[in-house]
């Protein structure tokens, strides 16, 4: 296993567990849930496998799951995510490529462009995720004020500890 | 074939995508069953044991109100066994003779340890399983109302289906009237609840108690649900829309009590007899 092999492994328990015992507790206005988990998935190095993405993405969604009593929700949503962000990647490729090896971050990439990268992700994301929950578009208004509101939320999240891990790296 | 292999390998990370999904879609459905005794949930032996140690945490911070809570129910607790007492020296028991009834219900005293308002639908988790006979289908009720049902158990960890999930339904009624209705969570605001199927020729009030009507067997009749808020009759439809404003806070949840009905069997198996007959 590579160095990067070995950080990602924990950073897959890190993010379970900041989910599980930090972020699901965390509600804003009833409405706003922050799914921090989610960048993962966003922050694996750009040449990972599509496959190597659906299943991790299958393995961290169930765990989440498992703690939110609402098995197969989180890992659908996540595996949907896994299957389309190389083809996404694909599409917004900056001029002169990414860095080889690297995760697509703010830092190497710029704000614009990260977030041209994770708001369509994190939208479908959230999107999957309560309109399944709701099983279906009966209660369509206040699920789509959900989707919004915790998308808000998490990018929010998301990007201070972006610019936290900028601060430290120069 | 190996035309069809070529196509499998080179669109494989659509198939292995679809292959997941509806597996995952699978999981969705089959964990929308209501009875269900299931492994991968919150009340599996490593799931519960971090999320106690979370709670023990957390529950620093409220112990105080949890405090209040229990000297409150034990000074109500003890006024009613007085009563009770006053009442049995002036009867002396004679008329009461069937056990069976008087034993209808025990309950079970269990810790919260897992709980959610915000999602649609939301469970509890406690700290009590099969070790002490808890078993799916159980009503859970707390101090202030009814707080839900047992929906699978563990070893020692159960998961109740909360009042608030927007599938659970519970058969209820108006004190003041005596009127039968289904309490239904919509999803939204967690200290309100519907009441549903209350017909026009009835009129509900701001105010009026909702109890459980204890038609199911699964909740003791007469338990407390919340207070009338808010009462709708639109022109064209059969019954009422009324908001009910819960009378217990879930987003404080600390103690529950577990009510195992000793009489259930009998009562559903009467019931089906009966309506066995009737077909």
């Amino acid at each position: 296993m590579t160095k990067s092999g070995i950080i990602h492994f924990f950073l897959f328990f890190v993010y379970a567990i900041a989910q599980v015992l930090l972020l699901k507790n965390l509600v804003l206005f009833n409405t706003a849930f922050c799914f921090l988990y989610v960048m993962f998935i966003l922050l694996l190095p750009v040449e990972t496998n599509n496959l190597l993405l659906m299943l991790l993405g299958f393995l961290l969604g169930f765990t989440i799951d498992i703690f939110y009593d609402s098995l197969g929700l989180h890992a659908m949503a996540l595996v949907a995510v896994g299957y389309l962000r190389n083809y996404w990647l694909g599409v917004i490729t900056p001029q002169g490529g990414y860095d080889s090896g690297l995760p697509p971050t703010l830092a190497s990439n710029g704000l614009q462009w990260f977030l041209v990268y994770t708001i369509p992700l994190l939208f479908l994301h959230h999107f999957i995720l309560f309109f399944v929950e709701a099983a279906g578009f009966s209660r369509f208004g206040f699920t789509l004020i959900k989707v919004m509101m915790s998308l808000l939320f998490t990018l929010t999240v998301v990007l201070i500890l972006q610019y936290f891990s900028l601060e430290r790296k120069r | 074939m190996e035309r069809l292999f070529k196509f499998v390998y080179k669109y494989r990370a659509f198939f292995t995508f679809l292959l997941l999904q509806l597996f995952c879609a699978w999981l969705v459905v089959e964990n929308n069953q209501y009875q269900s005794t299931r492994y991968f949930n919150s009340s599996n032996q490593i799931a519960a044991s971090i999320i106690s140690t979370s709670q023990g945490i957390k529950e620093y911070f409220s112990l105080r109100d949890i405090n209040k809570d229990l000297a409150s129910e034990n000074a109500s607790l003890r006024k009613k066994l007085d009563d009770t007492n006053q009442i049995i020296e002036e009867i002396k028991l004679a008329q009461v003779k069937n056990l069976a009834i008087i034993n209808r219900f025990d309950y079970i005293s269990a810790k919260v340890i897992n709980n959610s308002t915000s999602q649609y639908k939301n469970f509890i988790t406690i700290n009590k399983g099969l070790d002490y006979g808890l078993a799916p289908g159980m009503a859970v009720i707390s101090q202030q109302g009814a707080i839900g049902k047992v929906k699978s158990v563990s070893d020692h960890h159960a998961v109740l289906i909360s009042l608030l999930n927007i599938d659970d339904h519970v058969s209820s009624k108006i004190k003041r009237t005596g009127h039968f209705g289904t309490v239904q969570w919509d999803g939204s605001d967690p200290r309100l609840i519907d009441l549903r199927y209350i017909p026009r020729h009835v009129s509900p009030l701001v105010g009026d108690t909702i109890v459980t009507s204890g038609y199911n067997a699964v909740f003791p009749e007469g338990i407390l649900i919340g207070v009338i808020k808010e009462v709708k009759l639109s022109e064209e439809s059969p019954f009422h829309q009324i908001k009910v404003e819960l009378a217990q806070d879930f987003g404080k949840l600390a103690f529950v009590e577990v009510v195992k009905s000793n009489l259930r069997a009998e009562q559903d198996s009467v019931e089906v007899i009966t309506k066995g007959i009737q077909k």
